[in-house]
């Protein structure tokens, strides 16, 4: 599974780290960090955080639960 | 589990209509879906309207949401919904239309307050901003120059003033309230942004409301006796759901609000307070079980946050279809981007009887406050510190369940209003 973020389009709304917090989070200079290939057992979490971005920043490949 | 309903019409085309229609079919069901909407775009993203739409930064087109592949809906654009008849499980469309359905989901969203009067507003000049099309005309009347009369200092009104600053327009903004977005996130939350806001040229008013729309000299009346020059006057007033289509069909709607009242499943209430079999509700136009129950809480609000309508989506299509309710209710959240800030929340800070100041840092711009009610965490808020965020989410979500009621500590500011 690879998840890319569009750092372009991103406004840190914080969702993605609500629905997946293993995945992503703000380090202290408010800047999101994510892991890009995260393990097969954050699937769920991370495809409801693509889904839940209100800026639809998240995209990810090769979710299948 | 989808074998047995009937057709799903989905009355509403916005985010809530949108999410429920995914969501129904992300479940298996592959039956007929018609979603209704009563204007004649698209179903399109509304947060933007206030913010990069009305700035230019953003083409009002550019707020389309993707319809997801395979949704297989049929849209029906630029129809209302006009009355509900329950018995004969029929939706009535303004042009005659009936629609039968086995499963309704109402999304009809929520309209903006209008003038209260005295007096109807003039054709031009005044504005309320809600739909797309309402943006455009707002971005048109900007673009012709100020000065900016906003009224209403909530989210929207705020973010209609940072729009109109970022463009060099005079700004004055009215407000009830002793502080802007205080009615939302309390005073101290309030006075920080009235900071933000004065910094930033905006000729803030509270403690008033607009008693006149502007004369032909284009001057408005405030209940404080004083007059502001306006050219472009701008109604923030508040949301009133669009549920006046179920008057009559039974259903319960909240006496205040008229939010028509739905379960933690998303499932309508009669009158009587019982679900109702193949109805469901969601979005603006929805009022599910308050998220932090108790004495002086009502038992249902509306929050008419962007959240509610994705948060309640998989619950509401679940009942639709007779699946297990969620795991765990879900925490509100809301944001808004003004005056170069960023503002983040979740929980209910409304709902609070204390807020806590963690951080106040105008010169750093950053904010943190939590809110508490019983000793029990209900919200948190932050400005430029979107980090601390998670941290208070898990926590609501604890002492929500229980598990953990923590004492007070930090620095006590004021009690919420």
């Amino acid at each position: 599974m690879r998840i890319h973020v569009d750092r372009a389009v991103c406004d840190n709304n914080g969702r993605c780290v609500f629905a997946a917090p293993d995945v992503f989070s703000f380090d202290d200079d408010e800047e999101l960090v994510y892991d890009p290939a995260p393990p097969r057992e954050a699937a769920g979490a991370v495809t409801r955080a693509a889904a839940d971005c209100p800026l639809r920043a998240i995209t990810v490949e090769g979710a299948r639960e | 589990m989808s074998g047995t309903l009937g057709p799903v019409v989905i009355v509403g085309a916005g985010l809530a209509g949108l999410r429920a229609a995914t969501a129904l079919r992300g479940l298996g069901y592959t039956g007929s879906l018609t979603i209704v909407g009563d204007e004649p775009d698209p179903p399109y993203d509304r947060p933007p309207l206030s913010k990069e739409v009305l700035t230019g930064r953003l083409p009002a087109a550019a707020t389309d949401l993707p319809l997801p592949a395979g949704l297989d809906a049929r849209l029906v654009l630029g129809r209302a919904a006009v009355r509900l008849d329950r018995a004969a499980r029929t939706v009535l469309l303004d042009d005659g239309t009936p629609l039968r359905y086995g499963g309704l989901v109402v999304a009809t969203g929520a309209s903006a307050a209008p003038w209260p009067g005295p007096g109807a507003p003039p054709e031009r000049g005044v504005h309320l901003l809600r739909g797309r099309r309402d943006a455009v005309a707002l971005r048109e009347a900007l673009l012709g120059g100020g000065p900016v009369l906003v009224a209403g200092g909530g989210f929207l009104g705020c973010e209609v003033a940072s729009a109109a600053r970022s463009m060099g327009l005079p700004v004055t903004l009215v407000d009830p309230a002793g502080s802007p977005l205080e009615a939302a996130v309390g005073p101290a939350a309030g006075s920080f942004m009235a900071a933000v806001q004065t910094d930033a040229g905006v000729d803030l008013r509270m403690g008033a409301t607009v008693a006149e729309l502007p004369d032909r000299r284009g001057s408005a009346l405030l209940s404080d006796g004083t007059r502001v020059a306006a050219r472009t006057v701008v109604l923030a007033l508040g949301a009133r759901p669009n549920t006046a289509w179920l008057r009559g069909s039974g259903l319960g709607l909240d006496p205040g609000t008229g939010a028509l009242l739905c379960d933690d499943r998303g499932r309508a209430l009669d009158h009587r307070g019982s679900p109702v079999p193949g109805i469901v509700a969601l979005g603006d136009a929805a009022a599910p079980p308050h998220p932090f129950p108790g004495p002086g809480a009502p038992a249902h609000l509306a929050l008419g946050h962007w959240s509610e309508a994705v948060d309640h989506a998989a619950a509401a299509a679940a009942a639709l279809l007779g699946g297990a309710p969620p795991p765990e209710p879900a925490v509100p959240s809301f944001w808004s981007d003004q005056f170069g800030l960023r503002i983040r929340s979740v929980g209910v800070p409304r709902a609070a009887d204390l807020a806590e100041v963690l951080e106040h840092d105008l010169t750093n711009r950053r904010l943190e406050v939590v809110y508490r009610r019983g000793g029990r965490t209900v919200g948190a808020l932050t400005v430029g510190r979107t980090s601390r965020l998670a941290a208070h989410r898990q926590r609501i979500v604890r002492e929500r369940a229980g598990q953990e009621v923590r004492t007070d500590s930090g620095i006590t500011v004021g009690r919420m209003p």
